[in-house]
């Protein structure tokens, strides 16, 4: 019981510095790995947890795809000059300096409270397949997503009409 | 049935994007003005089914639905003002957008709505938040649709507010889901029942989240921003329904039929919608820009639902929802009329209008209608629904609330009085004698919206007896 206590406390402190990593970053490419790196951490957690299903999802979208979007997304754009980066890593460091305080201080006041509280979890939910998760319990939730991609999709079209005009002209 | 209002716009929207562009285009228009006609015919049908005697939710019950859909009396009264106030918005933009951008503004107002469809039909908590996001996401394109600095300004100021009530309600449901079991209402309420103290600070994580969405005081900062900098057609669609159905609807749904009303939830939604009440009436009484006055006017009026939904009875509930839909019909006719105005003019600073009424006849009316509804005079509708909302916290022991809510209508008639007599009434300057009415179309919306403002008020019995008492059944 207690070493799975640690690794789970090691696996929030990775992941922390990981998200930090990613919000920090000076450098586009290496907060979309950062990001990655997010995700994988959070798909071990997953597994650990017994949630084998979501660390599929986990793994596979949001460190996977979304980061080979992100990263064909950077290579469009052009390399900072070192005044530019200078500039907005002290920027940055004004915006963020406190970041890891405030993240220390609400993480122990969660705990104090969470120890207060004394949470008692449900049972652990029996083993479900798949498809009668997402097709008969979370049918609405999959329009949903469904939707959210069209409105995406759309907004791509109307945000990004301007450049290609321009590059058209 | 009600699974329908999401499928049907969604399969349709696919299908109409696949044709040639040519048709397609042309299709698109008409058939957003078609598929929002049919959500308020329907949401109208739903009531004479009900009066005749077919009671609407067995027809649900016996349909193929899974568990996650539910209608009741509020569903259909959201419908249609998800109708009617897209229907606006729509027949404003086809007056201000340019021709070959309506299609992409048309394709977003229907996602919208879609969304909204989906967040009033679902009975599942985590449901409710994928909706949210679908009205947020096409929201924030809305709003930067004219890829202006100030919008862009305005759109990041909603992205950084709405992220901050994600990361909450994501947090809180799961806090529910870890007390109950399951994210539907019926779980949820379950364990709610069991006044786990876990339970009740994962209500008020999500309630924190709702408020934010719904622009409440003092989460309020980024929807002068966003109202103010976003087009013409967007603005209405934004204040007349969009913060409303993501924040304060969900909030009364919530309330309805998951957490009902515990005394500490009771006291944050009272004092909320109170300071709301106070802080968005005074804030718009500083305010020189017309969109910025009746968007901070918009917070204080939302404030009044609150309390309503806060004094915790059934009367109190009835004039929440009566409320909500007074306020989506005059605000919508109120931005209608700005849009109007600034369009002719150029401009949205109240110092340099003067006698607009004089060239815009119909603007300058139905201005006065929207005006003294919001003010709560009689016969018009507001005032029948800020009455009953005084008279439920009377019920209720709150006297306080009830006196905050009718001098706040006092201070709401005088600003809103100084803003017409500035704007509309006088002689017209000479920089604005060659103005006239915009296209017949924002005309007819003006009118209807007005039209349905007077006769809510005139026939207020009528909608009381019909409306209403269905909605009072559902108390908690």
């Amino acid at each position: 019981m207690e070493h799975q206590f640690y690794f789970h406390l090691m696996m929030l402190i990775a992941i922390i510095l990981a998200a930090l990593w990613t919000v920090i970053s000076r450098s586009l490419l290496k907060a979309a790995l950062g990001l990655a790196m997010t995700s994988a951490i959070l798909t071990i957690v997953m597994f650990k947890l017994d949630s084998p299903l979501a660390a599929v999802f986990e793994l596979s979208v949001c460190a996977g795809l979304i980061t080979a979007i992100f990263v064909s997304t950077i290579s469009l754009t052009r390399i900072m000059t070192h005044q530019e980066i200078m500039a907005q890593s002290k920027d940055r460091m004004k915006r963020f300096g406190v970041l890891p305080l405030i993240i220390i201080f609400v993480g122990v006041g969660m705990w104090l409270m969470t120890k207060k509280l004394s949470i008692t979890l449900p049972p652990q939910a029996t083993e479900t397949d798949v498809r009668k998760v997402i097709w008969n319990m979370r049918h609405l939730d999959l329009i949903g997503q469904a939707i959210m991609l069209l409105a995406g999709v759309f907004g791509v079209v109307v945000l990004f009409k301007q450049g290609k005009e321009k590059e058209d002209e | 049935m009600s699974l329908l209002f999401v499928l049907i716009p969604l399969l349709v929207l696919i299908f109409v994007n696949v044709l040639p562009k040519n048709v397609g285009k042309k299709i698109l228009f008409w058939y957003a003005i078609l598929l929002f006609l049919a959500q308020v015919i329907v949401a109208i049908a739903y009531y004479l089914l009900t009066k005749y005697g077919i009671p609407c939710e067995r027809l649900v019950e016996r349909s193929l639905f899974g568990r996650s859909i539910d209608v009741d009396g509020i569903t259909f009264i959201m419908m249609f003002c998800v109708g009617i106030v897209s229907l606006a918005s729509l027949i404003v933009a086809r007056c201000v957008i340019k021709k070959e951008e309506i299609s992409n503004y048309v394709n977003l107002l229907v996602i919208a709505a879609t969304g909204m469809s989906g967040l009033v039909i679902s009975s599942d908590i985590f449901s409710l938040y994928v909706f949210i996001e679908i009205i947020a996401v096409s929201s924030f394109i809305l709003i930067s649709f004219d890829r202006d600095i100030n919008a862009l300004e305005g759109t990041f100021k909603y992205i950084i507010m709405s992220a901050a009530a994600t990361v909450i309600m994501l947090t809180a449901i799961a806090m529910l889901f870890m007390s109950a079991g399951d994210t539907s209402f019926a779980a949820v309420k379950k364990s709610f029942d069991a006044h786990n103290v876990f339970t009740i600070c994962a209500a008020a994580l999500f309630l924190c989240g709702l408020f934010i969405k719904g622009g409440l005081v003092p989460f309020h900062a980024w929807l002068p921003d966003a109202y103010s900098s976003a087009p013409a057609p967007v603005t209405i669609f934004l204040a007349g329904i969009v913060t409303k159905m993501s924040g304060i609807y969900t909030i009364i749904r919530l309330v309805v039929s998951v957490f009902g009303l515990p005394a500490q939830i009771q006291s944050v939604i009272l004092m909320v919608g109170a300071v709301s009440i106070l802080i968005g009436a005074f804030a718009a009484m500083g305010q020189n820009d017309f969109k910025r006055m009746l968007a901070y006017s918009s917070i204080s009026q939302m404030g009044y639902i609150m309390i309503g939904l806060g004094a915790g009875n059934s009367l109190g509930l009835a004039g929440a929802v009566f409320h909500f839909f007074n306020h989506a019909i005059f605000k919508s006719l109120l931005f209608v009329n700005v849009s109007a105005v600034e369009m002719r003019t150029g401009t949205r600073n109240i110092g340099e209008l003067k006698g607009v009424q004089e060239k815009m006849p119909v603007t300058g009316w139905t201005s006065v209608v929207g005006l003294l509804s919001v003010s709560g005079v009689p016969p018009l509708s507001g005032f029948w629904s800020k009455l009953i909302i005084v008279i439920a916290l009377v019920q209720c022991g709150r006297f306080g609330y009830a006196v905050i809510a009718i001098l706040a209508s006092v201070v709401t008639l005088a600003y809103l009085l100084i803003l017409q007599r500035k704007v509309f009434w006088g002689n017209v300057t000479e920089k604005y004698a060659g103005i006239k009415e915009v296209c017949p179309s924002v005309v007819f919306v003006e009118i209807m919206l007005a039209g349905i403002t007077v006769l809510c008020g005139l026939f207020f019995p009528f909608f009381y007896n019909n409306f209403l008492t269905y909605i009072k059944e559902l108390i908690f």
